[in-house]
């Protein structure tokens, strides 16, 4: 990362009956794309706000370029955001609301008529300037607020669930024209949202919150790979979580005995002995399925119960012995290959080192 | 076919409703362009007599000049109080909110006759009354609830993410103010202004109470009546009729195009 352009230092913020976030430390890089991702009431719009001077920090710091903000009226930050309502200003046309931060700023009006133009058009909505945004389309209006939040040359951007109104093919669009811009500005975006496919396709980094408090940070890749707890692994979805008691340790390779069976897993990298409670993931891509036993290491007999047809993929939920579900995803045309009619006996394996155990040092 | 006659019924229930509300006013009207003395059947001839007599008597003038200028200053002084106090409403959360509102709500319930007796001793008290400003006062009393409740009923449909987006982008709060809060309530505040005036220059019992000798023209209207049954009645009628109408119609066009608005964006 480069030099932060924001840090977080142990910022609290408690409402009068709860906490909403919990004193939490994290910086965002210069020309990053920061997603924080969450359930809802997990306190991601809460840290947002107080970025943008909504909310005021009931502990801690926010420093905005070594800046500490705290107490700087919203108004006085260069913080735009891009509202889940969008919250344009329903008696403005789409070029006067694009204008509205030029003209606080005291821009004069033909400089500012010309800039939002400019902006309209860079986004491709340059012929709807003058129309009411009321009689604009989802997408339109979604691009009259993203111009409206960047007609100001910002060095960083904030958006609050800004797809979640949108039509699914729509958000696939609009995310990419999210990405496109962020490169091409080179400036910080940070974005909330409670999706994860928005906040993996489109963010350098995503912080998982829950309850107030960070769950994980990182790039998207480790946390779907590496969940650092068992939220993240279920938050993060489509994993197989395991919870039992270490068996045997060696070096390289520790066995654990599940409800479901014995299995090897990679040595975390911390003290472990038996007797200790662990547990660990496996990605439900990560599993194979077969209808032979292999001669490998973590096999599961089991049934199948359902398969969810996802396009290329299917997702077949099976039930291993003392009725413990296992998810398992593999290709279309891979399934194919599977007999799995009659509700016929299945083997669902993988190697030692697919597994990931929640905690573990030092490997991905 | 009960359905179709359910229908008829109801739609002849309600014709009957308007002419009972709209034939003695339609009767005053007609009875003002009549010649007759005393209004009996059959009508005379038309004439313009008696609008000429109103407008050839200088009390009668000069009430019309004192209604004007307080019908106005009522609109704008409730209509600021109203906006003022709805805005409170929507934007802070304080203890005793409940009451502060029921309080702002209150001088609708209270009889006329009531406030109007109170209104007169009290700006007695402070040395005001029987002055044009004392009915102003009063009116904005009686007008204040009715500005806040229209304007109130707009900042409803106000996205709270509204005025934050304006501080966002720079705005002090005043300046949101004008250039968000006050276009978005803009239609509201204009039927405010019309209720608020209409209510005024209707109201007889309070401004009979504390208006001395700066009449208005409902009190004029009542002293010629109690000298005799004259048809200019009913030519100040007609005309204060269009007046009243006038401003309510244009209160009400703006507050239903509020609500279609809000249909097309929902």
């Amino acid at each position: 990362m480069t030099k932060p352009l924001v840090v977080f230092d142990k910022v609290e913020k408690r409402f009068a009956e709860f906490t909403a976030v919990k004193p939490t430390s994290f910086e965002i890089g210069a020309g990053e794309f920061l997603a924080i991702m969450g359930p809802s009431g997990c306190g991601k719009t809460t840290t947002l706000r107080m970025l943008a001077g909504l909310e005021a920090p009931t502990g801690g710091e926010i420093r905005f370029e070594g800046r500490v903000m705290n107490h700087v009226k919203p108004h006085e930050r260069d913080t735009p955001m891009v509202w889940q309502s969008l919250a344009l200003f329903p008696f403005l046309n789409a070029r006067e609301n694009v204008e509205f931060g030029l003209k606080m700023r005291g821009v004069a009006a033909p400089v500012r008529r010309k800039k939002a133009l400019e902006w309209l058009d860079r986004l491709g909505i340059g012929q709807f300037a003058e129309r009411n945004v009321a009689k604009l389309s989802g997408g339109q209006r979604q691009r009259v607020a993203l111009a409206r939040s960047l007609v100001t040359e910002p060095k960083i951007l904030l958006l609050d669930e800004p797809l979640s109104a949108l039509d699914a093919h729509l958000v696939i669009r609009m995310q990419s024209v999210l990405t496109k811009l962020q490169k091409e500005l080179g400036i910080t975006f940070v974005y909330v949202t409670h999706s994860q496919s928005e906040a993996f396709a489109m963010a350098d980094r995503v912080i998982i919150m829950a309850q107030g408090e960070i769950a994980q940070i990182g790039k998207s890749k480790d946390i779907y790979r590496s969940p650092s707890n068992k939220f993240v692994a279920e938050f993060v979805g489509r994993n197989n979580i395991f919870e039992g008691k270490v068996v045997h340790v060696s070096p390289e390779v520790v066995k654990v005995e599940t409800p479901i069976g014995q299995f090897a897993v990679p040595h975390p990298g911390r003290a472990v002995k038996a007797g200790d409670p662990l547990s660990f993931v496996v990605a439900a891509d990560l599993v194979q399925v077969g209808t032979e036993r292999p001669a490998a290491d973590n096999v599961v007999e089991c049934q199948i119960i359902s398969e969810q047809f996802m396009g290329t993929t299917v997702t077949l939920f099976l039930e291993a012995p003392g009725g413990e579900e296992l998810k398992v995803q593999i290709g279309q045309r891979e399934l194919e290959q599977i007999d799995i009619a009659g509700g016929k006996r299945l083997f669902a394996s993988w190697p030692a080192a697919r597994a990931h155990v929640f905690g573990a040092k030092g490997h991905a | 076919m009960t359905d179709r006659l359910i229908k008829v019924s109801l739609l002849a229930y309600l014709a009957l409703v308007f002419v009972f509300i709209f034939t003695p006013i339609v009767a005053s009207l007609v009875f003002s362009f009549n010649s007759d003395r005393f209004p009996s059947l059959p009508l005379g001839s038309f004439t313009l007599h008696w609008y000429e007599t109103v407008l050839s008597r200088p009390e009668i003038l000069e009430a019309a000049k004192t209604s004007l200028i307080v019908a106005v200053s009522t609109a704008i002084l409730s209509t600021f109080i109203g906006f003022c106090t709805a805005y409170t409403d929507y934007r802070f959360n304080f203890v005793g909110k409940s009451a502060f509102l029921a309080l702002a709500l209150l001088p609708p319930t209270i009889p006329l006759i009531i406030m109007a007796l109170a209104m007169l001793s009290w700006l007695a008290q402070i040395g005001l009354s029987g002055k044009v400003s004392s009915i102003i006062i009063s009116h904005t009393v009686l007008g204040a609830p009715f500005a806040m409740a229209v304007i109130r009923l707009r900042l409803n449909d106000m996205d709270p993410s509204l005025e934050a987006a304006s501080w966002n982008l720079g705005a002090s709060e005043w300046r949101s103010m004008w250039e968000v809060v006050i276009p978005f309530t803009k239609p509201s505040i204009i039927a405010a202004l019309c209720l608020t005036a209409a209510v005024s220059f209707d109201e007889f019992a309070v401004a009979w109470f504390v208006s001395g000798l700066n009449k208005t023209v409902p009190v004029v209207i009542l002293e010629i009546l109690q000298g005799n049954v004259d048809p200019q009645i009913n030519a100040i009628g007609t005309f204060v009729f269009f007046i009243s109408m006038t401003l309510i119609i244009i209160a009400q066009a703006l507050l239903m195009s509020q609500g279609r608005k809000k249909d097309a964006s929902a």
